[in-house]
């Protein structure tokens, strides 16, 4: 069990900056998911903490050691790769027992036969045996133990590159999208299982995806990261209910957050399409404010009675939710709703008004970072 | 059988003639020409490989000699001859012996040497050529090149070795040292080649598996090329170790070139006794009868390696 703390880590390949300068502490026992898109430096960074990349400067420090030289043997963190990297030659059983045989046994109890050799190597085959029964029965994979990876389906192999993981009980945990290769379904399944497994190992986990709803579903805290920068880390409430970046409220949340394009005018107030929306905010005159809502908390009224007017494009029926496209001049995008199910059913080509509510609407400057809004009272109508 | 089937699966007509189906006639008519399509490599195939294997068999069972205008069918006499002919079992031994020497040395110094530029920064491109020249080199000129290195008087071998304080050899010449200095000759020219073939075995081997064993643990490359690097070349090495075996047996250009099988047969091999009772004693039913046990030797090895290669697990 340890923390983990990365400080002001830099990192280009060539002339291209991968990593700009991140700063990043773990708790300790604390599930944090780095999350972004594709290229944005999230995996370079865990390789970073692995050790099996070099960082160009910063230093990183686990359990409160500064580890920037150690190769990653030393390093005493477990990694679950992308590709899950089972050693295809090795049985399920001699896979998980890999860790500890490089750690009980010397050279020589290595080779085969090499147990009988050396001292008390047969009981440190015995304990390494026990110890792969319980993790493997723990992960209920006992039945598995004399196959070969390539004998697997998806989801067990998955759990065979997790016992490999925990089987020597290391300080931290760290997993490179390590459900991206699965099925839809096995993927939320597995999401939970790993929740649970950070729940009842108690250890320190860094996530790495792209998938926000794992980054939502699985965390303590998220460390949203876009073109090798921390934009923010908080709480999945926190990411969702306060981002501090436009990027931020444009990455967290399914379906993806609504965004308008709004003027300030002399008097601090919003303007779209030259009517005022109600909301003060602070900033430069006639900047160009970005207002963002998420899809819930747009409500469908008249045509006419709101600012933005629009028709119905889309329909999507989920079942539980029902949300809606409209097409706004404008606005580049359509603006999502989300309504409950028993709401009154639109229909494409429906024209409806829509409802924001300035509590919560998030504005964001020409830097794309966040600005306080200050609801003057009255909604926008 | 199968015909049957065809019938009577087939549709019939009225008074139970079958009738063919344009998906049956386009069928057939596929079946036609797939093997009008294969008849030039067919035939090509009996010129150039089949014809020529069969007719040494057949060779092998009559006292042909080359340029008799006739001969006799004589059973097995040819192999009876072989089992009996102290020469024949010299140079099977020598032959086994040589390859004995050459296989280990050349895969093992050819895995060393991928492991090397494998792992090196610099120059790779310049010390992969360097090690492949002498597979590219003609060896029977490289083999009169060694035989002026190895000369007893004024063969840099020996000056080295006088240097030193050491007693200069007769390398060629000593019926002790002749078969090991030419298998040190065969390791020279084959470990390039299989150095080649285990570069590219190594450049399969994913990245993540380093990777992986770095995390586990792995302390030293040692464990590196045990727990990774060994088994996943597996079926390289496999193929490394035929292929050179087969080039070992088919040791000729050095002999000729050096030692015609000298001295005192110590350096006699099968191909050597095949040409020398072929083509100086004219014996072509004997020599046929050689070539045979050489093919029987290099088909062993073949399908030994297609059992092993078939019985492994294909690693993904």
């Amino acid at each position: 069990m340890a923390t983990i703390e990365a400080r002001d880590i830099r990192k280009s390949f060539g002339a291209t900056p991968v990593l700009q300068g991140i700063s990043l502490n773990v708790a300790d026992g604390e599930f944090l998911t780095l999350v972004g898109p594709s290229g944005c430096g999230k995996t370079t960074l865990l390789r970073i903490i692995a050790g099996l990349e070099p960082q160009d400067s910063g230093t990183v420090a686990i359990g409160g050691r500064i580890v920037d030289e150690f190769p990653p043997n030393q390093r005493d963190v477990a990694m679950v790769f992308q590709s899950l990297a089972l050693y295809p030659h090795l049985t399920v059983a001699e896979n998980i027992a890999v860790p500890l045989t490089m750690r009980r046994l010397s050279t020589i109890a290595r080779l085969p036969f090499g147990r009988a050799l050396v001292p008390g190597g047969r009981a440190i085959r015995r304990s390494i045996v026990a110890d792969v029964t319980k993790v493997a029965s723990a992960l209920e994979i006992e039945h598995l133990l004399q196959r070969k990876p390539g004998q697997l389906s998806g989801g067990e192999r998955q759990r065979v590159a997790v016992a490999r993981a925990i089987v020597r009980n290391p300080k931290a945990f760290l997993m490179d999208e390590p459900l991206s290769n699965l099925d839809a379904k096995l993927r939320v399944q597995m999401r939970t299982e790993i929740a649970q497994l950070h729940r009842r190992l108690g250890a320190t986990f860094v996530y790495v995806t792209h998938d926000q709803a794992e980054a939502m579903t699985m965390s303590n805290r998220i460390a949203v990261m876009m073109d090798g920068e921390l934009l923010q880390v908080g709480t999945p409430d926190q990411v969702y209910h306060e981002p501090d970046d436009l990027r931020v409220a444009e990455f967290v949340g399914s379906p993806k957050i609504n965004v308008i394009e709004t003027r300030l005018d002399d008097s601090g107030r919003l303007h779209f399409n030259g009517t005022p929306l109600g909301i003060n905010a602070t900033g430069g005159r006639s900047d160009p404010i970005k207002l963002a809502f998420r899809p819930e908390t747009a409500r469908l009224i008249d045509p006419g009675c709101g600012v933005l007017t629009g028709a119905v494009s889309h329909t999507e029926n989920l079942g539980s939710d029902l949300f809606v496209h409209v097409r706004i001049d404008r606005v580049r995008d359509p603006i999502i709703a989300r309504l409950v199910a028993d709401a009154p059913r639109v229909s494409i080509g429906d024209v409806v008004g829509i409802d924001v509510l300035p509590s919560r609407a998030f504005a964001f400057g020409r830097s794309r970072k966040r600005i306080r809004l200050h609801p003057t009272g009255a909604e926008v109508a | 059988m199968a015909t049957h089937q065809s019938i009577t699966s087939m549709p019939f007509d009225t008074i139970g003639r079958p009738v063919l189906t344009s998906g049956w006639r386009r069928a057939l008519k596929r079946t036609l020409s797939a093997y009008a399509l294969s008849i030039p490599a067919i035939v090509l195939m009996v010129i150039m490989l089949i014809a020529p294997l069969v007719s040494v068999f057949i060779l092998a069972l009559t006292d042909y000699q080359l340029g008799a205008p006739t001969f006799e069918f004589i059973g097995l006499r040819n192999f009876k001859a072989l089992l009996g002919d102290s020469v024949f079992w010299t140079s099977l031994g020598n032959t086994l012996l040589y390859a004995a020497l050459v296989v280990p040395g050349s895969v093992t110094l050819g895995l060393g040497a991928a492991l090397l530029i494998e792992s090196g920064v610099g120059l790779r491109s310049f010390y992969r050529a360097v090690f492949f020249l002498p597979v590219m080199a003609t060896l029977i000129a490289m083999a009169i090149v060694w035989e002026f290195m190895l000369h007893p008087t004024f063969g840099i071998a020996n000056l080295t070795l006088v240097s030193f304080g050491l007693r200069p050899q007769n390398w060629l010449q000593d019926g002790q040292l002749a078969l090991p200095t030419l298998a040190v000759i065969g390791i020279w020219q084959q470990f390039g080649f299989n150095m080649v073939l285990f570069l590219a075995g190594l450049v399969t081997i994913p990245k993540h598996l380093y990777e992986a064993a770095a995390l586990d643990g792995v302390p030293n490359a040692w464990e590196r090329f045990r727990l990774v690097i060994w088994p996943m070349l597996g079926p390289v090495t496999l193929f490394v170790v035929v292929i050179s075996a087969i080039r070992a047996l088919q040791v000729f250009d050095t002999v000729q070139a050096l030692t015609k099988g000298g001295p005192n047969k110590a350096t006699e091999v099968l191909l050597y006794t095949m040409y020398a009772e072929g083509f100086e004693f004219f014996r072509t039913g004997y020599a046929s009868a050689v070539t045979v046990v050489f093919i029987v030797l290099v088909l062993a090895l073949t399908l030994a390696k297609t059992f092993i290669l078939e019985k492994r697990v294909h690693y993904a």
